[in-house]
């Protein structure tokens, strides 16, 4: 888990003022873009990525190996085409792909671990506003993101409403729920009772928390899906027997699933990373930035001027259910912002906005191209 | 572009000012509302229950919610609309005299078009047939049909006058063409109505 992957870094000027109080010095943020960027800079899209993302969008994962995790909307003659836009995508402050995070190095050359300032999405936000001036780009044709990516689209209309043209937002939210932070809660725990966590302090060590980890991924990996996907996809077949085993072994094919996907996991992702990030996300709530009422988020986008919106939610998705986008909706209808909105049937839940949904590339490409 | 719409959103766009603010509300796949804002400059809002026409209308570049319109109005504040538009839509509402209300709230005027009932061609086929009229304005059979709250010319005045609602203009249709608004509630088979509070 290298800290050196990025191709392209970006180190920010300046300190970066975070919403704690405190401020972060010497940040790097590690991006990739794809697509020429016009004479004029009028056709930039920055593409947020989700809690366990990354800037790689559309080219291949280098620890993994796998294709970009957006690969299949993002490209020449794509939903995103690159023949007409200038693609950025960004890793986010707290992550661990290139970014400052908490395994990057502090002033006094060890890793910052739990001395890493706890971030919120804003303060993300800030670092791809420092990423955004420094390659000298003043408005986005779109910022566009799914999940944490949508919390980071809606925080810059709120609070740098000047700086893109059209905010898609897909399978978001503007608050965590109840029910959000209890299930990131859990995979924090599991994380800090790993005891290769030792405090946060595990780099260089011979053994990081990986098993704590992996069960994080495996709880919150669970909340992506749908019901219906995973009985569909698993149902209670068994896996490579024919028989329950009467023990603890994956007896069944939705448990080696879990399993696989948590140790995958570890390979590309730092515990801490994933403490710090799942916590930006809990405290977000865009409402309460704005003096309690999420309308006032988005005053600096009236009739005629602004930003225009568009936001999309999934039928199947209980993690951030329709309900939320609506809400979002309501705010910008307030506000007097131009917003459009659907609610798409696709079965596979949260996931849905990574996976193959016709209706999904059909809005996104008539938001972006219209 | 207004001259390829539908009779009555054709005499709806021709009386919308200039550069107002509009809610098409059941704005279908969003003709009228791209009409208004390619030759009006209108800021063309539209609500709309069915999730692909709500696509075509954000393929159009417009800025459309998919919602139900008895039940999502009520996100919409007061008086945030010049114009609200409900075409062809009352008759479905599960309560047209508070869809009604919600017209005049959210909107300083309302445009209202709806097939008339009392059309002479629909009372032939009662009186004569015996049957549930199903006519070309109303062309689906009774336990099919959308439209469960039928209306006539004369109720929707009467409906108008008990809301305290303005009648600014009227506009009555048969075969296609703008009819005289004298025997309207025989001879006219849609009507569209310009309200305000």
């Amino acid at each position: 888990m290298s800290p050196t992957l990025a191709s392209n870094s970006l180190k920010l000027a300046q300190d970066l003022p975070l919403d704690s109080g405190q401020a972060l010095s010497g940040v790097e943020v590690a991006y990739e873009t794809y697509g020429e960027l016009a004479a004029d800079k009028s056709n930039a899209i920055l593409i947020c990525h989700a809690l366990t993302g990354d800037q790689y969008v559309a080219s291949d994962h280098p620890i993994t190996g796998k294709l970009g995790w957006w690969e299949r909307v993002v490209g020449p003659g794509k939903v995103i085409d690159t023949d007409r836009y200038h693609v950025i995508c960004a890793n986010v402050i707290g992550s661990c792909m290139g970014s400052t995070g908490p395994a990057s190095l502090a002033s006094d050359g060890k890793p910052y671990g739990m001395r890493f300032p706890v971030i919120t999405i804003r303060d993300m936000v800030r670092g791809l506003v420092g990423l955004l001036d420094g390659l000298g780009i003043e408005r986005l044709h779109t910022v566009i993101g799914g999940s944490m990516g949508g919390m980071q689209a809606l925080s810059l209309a709120a609070n740098w409403p000047e700086r893109a043209e059209r905010v898609l937002v897909i399978a978001s939210t503007a608050r965590h729920s109840a029910q959000n932070i209890a299930f990131h809660e859990v995979g924090r725990q599991a994380i800090m009772a790993d005891p290769n966590w030792r405090e946060g302090e595990y780099y260089g060590a011979d053994s990081s928390p990986d098993n704590g980890l992996a069960v994080a991924r495996m709880a919150a990996h669970i909340t992506y899906l749908s019901e219906e996907g995973l009985t569909e996809k698993f149902g209670r077949r068994l896996q490579d027997r024919d028989a329950k085993s009467f023990g603890f072994d994956a007896d069944f094919q939705v448990e080696s699933y879990l399993r696989y996907q948590g140790s995958g996991f570890t390979q590309r992702f730092d515990a801490n990373s994933y403490l710090y990030i799942t916590r930006a996300m809990d405290y977000f709530d865009l409402a309460e930035e704005h003096g309690g009422k999420l309308a006032d988020a988005f005053a600096g986008h009236v009739m005629g001027k602004g930003a225009r919106f568009c936001l999309i939610s999934f039928d199947s998705d209980w993690l951030y259910p329709t309900a939320e986008s609506r809400h979002i909706v309501h705010a910008l209808n307030a506000a007097g912002a131009p917003v459009s909105f659907v609610e798409l049937s696709a079965p596979f839940g949260h996931d849905s906005f990574l996976l193959d949904v016709p209706a999904l590339d059909r809005v996104m490409k008539g938001f972006i191209d219209g | 572009m207004v001259d390829g719409l539908r009779p009555d959103l054709a005499v709806i766009a021709h009386n919308i000012a200039a550069s107002s603010r509009v809610l098409d509300i059941g704005c279908g796949d969003g003709s009228l509302l791209s009409a208004l804002r390619d030759t009006k400059q209108v800021d063309a809002r539209g609500l709309e229950i069915e999730p692909s026409q709500v696509e075509r209308c954000v393929a159009r570049g417009l800025s459309v919610v998919q919602g139900d319109a008895n039940s999502d109005l009520a996100d919409y504040p007061d008086k945030a609309f010049d114009y609200t538009i409900l075409s062809q839509t009352l008759q479905t509402a599960t309560r047209p005299d508070r869809m009604l209300d919600e017209l005049l709230r959210v909107g300083n005027q309302a445009f209202v078009s709806f097939p008339n009932f009392a059309h002479w061609r629909t009372r032939a086929a009662l009186m004569f047939g015996g049957r549930m009229p199903v006519t070309r304005a109303l062309p689906v059979s009774w336990y099919e049909t959308q439209n469960i709250h039928h209306v006539t010319i004369d109720d929707f005045r009467e409906l108008a006058r008990e809301k305290g609602a303005q009648i600014a203009q009227s506009w009555y249709f048969s075969n296609g063409k703008q009819i005289g608004a004298t025997g309207a509630n025989w001879r006219a088979e849609f009507a569209v109505f310009q309200l305000s509070r």
